[in-house]
């Protein structure tokens, strides 16, 4: 139940920006999740979001991820969804942010996808 | 008694100043008669007014000496005779006389004349005085009949028509009013957030004052019970807003309420009314707070107090009319006595009820009532239960939770612990786990409004083969957000706000959400069912 303020580091790996998610991806995540992506887009190359550490994700931390998917696709920057949970990526599907993103197993999965994307 | 007797003297002056012209009395005064004077005014303490009631014939007033201004006045105005006009051994009038026009003096034949005239005039004189007290008197009383009507007008007008009714509560209200209005009045104000307020009180007079400041009260209460939330500050606020008006004497006592139906909680705030008297588990409890009364001097500060109201509690508001009622000897009825019957008898109606019947019994049979009574009561049902089928469940968990952003977390924790000796699949728990945050979300934000005081209450119910999680707020039963499927296209266009998740969300996690709303507050029940349902899992 402890909550934990979202911390949101970008690294480069194959071209890929990962932006890597650790903590609650709801409203207290907003300025954060958007200066990670800023600095992870910055770039225009394709970003990966990793959820492996984000625990928690709400209709709100969706909301902003829906936020951050419209500002990519303004720009034609390619999202990748990795590291997520059984349960969130149903939710995920559900919402049908799956239909806009990619959801990849794992990171490796996901850096050689948007890398295979990115080249074509 | 000289007040009264003013009119008769005036005409009888009249009369001597007739006579004076020679035994025509019929005919008007002619030129040269001697002037009307004024009547002269004999004090109740003047030792004449004695003097004349105890005389048994005409007095010589040269020949009196008393220490008497009125003896001075009649003297003055030379009067010489003065037949007091005596019934039943009471003064109600005198005839003065000047001298005679031959200028002597009066004849015992004249004075027996007199008392003679006298002695038949004083009855007569005392019957019209006796018609014309009763004329007055009818008058007035016809004036204050009518005042009377007025007064009940204005009260009956200004107290509640119908009283609200709250699915859990049973509230009763009983109000009659003395012969001669006292200024009693209670008030049942449904808020916009779901809770009522609860007003009973007291304007010190009777009769139309009374009634007109009752109505001044009850809507300066009325405008600030719905914009003001604590108890003690819509008290303040009354007192401010009445004080520069107050007839001087007049104040008003006043015990403000407001109670959430669905916790039970009452917060209150008194103005110097009677303690309200609650019937629990343990005994009769009075509601204390401390306050002084309305409309006496401003810038008063009201303590505020709260209570929990349980199932199957009840609390008696009430007015001075109900304790200050006497038995044939005088004795009082009486704070204990009312406390005994509250602890003795069922709550509600009942209650009021069994109060009416103990008062009747302590007064005697037909004693005219002193003052208003007044009585209100609430009783919240045994049951207790917000939604039906809790009834038959087994409660896992029932807790409450501050409207803060953040908490829902709080409310996933306690669930998840709840649910444990249910041994559901983990998919099935991290889905609940997302529908009880999004719901408690929801509650807090958009029923709650993220206020401190609307607090969300959430309870765990195993029922049958369904497990349900009833999450509760405070949002008056305005209508939930449409839980229809987002359009992520018009969001990701930017065409739409991204939010608009959390209902579309709850009712994918469960197998049933329901929304009901009772008495202002609005309770979103997520079912998921333990046999037989959808496994869930991906």
């Amino acid at each position: 139940m402890a909550t934990r303020e979202l911390e949101a580091t970008v690294r480069q790996r194959q071209g890929v920006a990962i932006l890597d998610l650790t903590g609650d991806v709801d409203s207290s995540a907003e300025a954060a999740l958007q200066r990670g992506y800023d600095e992870a887009a910055a770039a225009g190359g394709p970003v990966v979001l990793n959820f492996t550490g984000a625990d928690y994700i709400n209709s709100t931390g969706i909301a902003l991820i829906v936020g951050l998917l419209a500002q990519a696709r303004a720009r034609d920057v390619q999202i990748t969804a990795c590291g997520l949970s059984d349960h969130y990526r149903e939710i995920f599907e559900i919402t049908r942010l799956a239909d806009f993103m990619t959801i990849a197993d794992n990171e490796d999965g996901a850096v050689s996808g948007a890398e295979g994307s990115n080249h074509a | 008694m000289a007040a009264l007797t003013r009119p008769f003297r005036r005409r009888l002056l009249k009369r001597r100043a007739a006579a004076q012209e020679g035994g025509a009395p019929e005919r008007e005064p002619e030129h040269g008669a001697v002037p009307e004077q004024a009547p002269v005014e004999i004090a109740p303490n003047d030792p004449l007014l004695a003097y004349f009631q105890s005389a048994s014939e005409a007095v010589d007033i040269d020949a009196l000496d008393l220490d008497s201004p009125a003896l001075r006045e009649l003297k003055a105005a030379g009067v010489k005779l003065a037949v007091p006009l005596v019934s039943q051994g009471e003064l109600i009038g005198v005839l003065n006389l000047g001298p005679r026009l031959s200028e002597q003096d009066y004849s015992s034949d004249d004075r027996k004349l007199l008392d003679n005239l006298a002695a038949q005039a004083a009855p007569a004189l005392r019957v019209g005085q006796l018609v014309r007290e009763q004329e007055a008197e009818a008058v007035t009383r016809q004036r204050f009949e009518q005042e009377l009507e007025v007064a009940r007008l204005i009260q009956q007008n200004f107290l509640p028509k119908e009283l609200p009714d709250l699915p859990g509560w049973q509230i009763a209200a009983y109000y009659r009013p003395a012969r001669e209005v006292g200024g009693d009045f209670y008030d049942v104000i449904p808020l916009s957030d779901g809770r009522v307020a609860f007003v009973v009180g007291d304007v010190t007079d009777k009769g139309v004052p009374a009634a007109l400041v009752m109505s001044a009260t009850r809507s300066v209460l009325r405008a600030s019970a719905q914009r003001l939330i604590e108890p003690g500050i819509v008290l303040e606020r009354v007192n401010e807003h009445l004080c520069p008006d107050m007839p001087a004497k007049m104040f008003v006592t006043c015990l403000y309420g407001v109670l959430d139906p669905a916790t039970g909680l009452l917060r209150f705030a008194n103005a110097g009314h009677d303690l309200p008297y609650v019937k629990t588990a343990d005994g009769v409890v009075e509601l204390r707070a401390r306050g002084m009364p309305l409309g006496l001097m401003p810038g008063m500060a009201y303590e505020e107090k709260e209570a929990v109201l349980q199932p199957g509690e009840s609390v008696l508001l009430h007015s001075d009319g109900v304790v200050e009622a006497h038995d044939p000897e005088r004795d009082m009825f009486g704070f204990p006595r009312l406390k005994e019957t509250v602890a003795d008898a069922p709550g509600g109606q009942a209650l009021i009820d069994r109060v009416l019947a103990d008062l009747e019994i302590f007064t005697g049979p037909g004693t005219e009532q002193e003052d208003d009574i007044t009585m209100v009561t609430l009783e919240r049902s045994a049951g207790g239960a917000m939604v039906q089928p809790a009834q038959n469940g087994t409660v896992l968990a029932e807790f409450e939770l501050q409207s803060q952003p953040g908490n829902e977390r709080e409310a996933i924790a306690r669930v998840e612990e709840a649910v444990a000796e249910l041994g559901l699949a983990d998919a099935r728990v991290q889905r609940l786990k997302t529908a009880v945050g999004e719901a408690t979300m929801n509650a807090m934000e958009h029923g709650s409004e993220y206020r401190d005081d609307r607090p969300v209450s959430i309870r765990v119910l195993h029922a049958g083969d369904s497990l349900l999680v009833q999450v509760t707020d405070r949002g008056g039963g305005s209508d939930l957000p449409p839980a229809e499927a987002p359009d992520l296209e018009a969001k990701l266009a930017g065409e739409q706000k991204p939010r608009g998740w959390g209902l579309f969300l709850i009712e994918k996690m469960v197998d049933e959400a329901r929304v009901t709303g009772e008495g202002g507050k609005r309770t979103l029940e997520l079912v998921l069912r333990l046999q037989g349902g959808e496994d869930g899992d991906t």
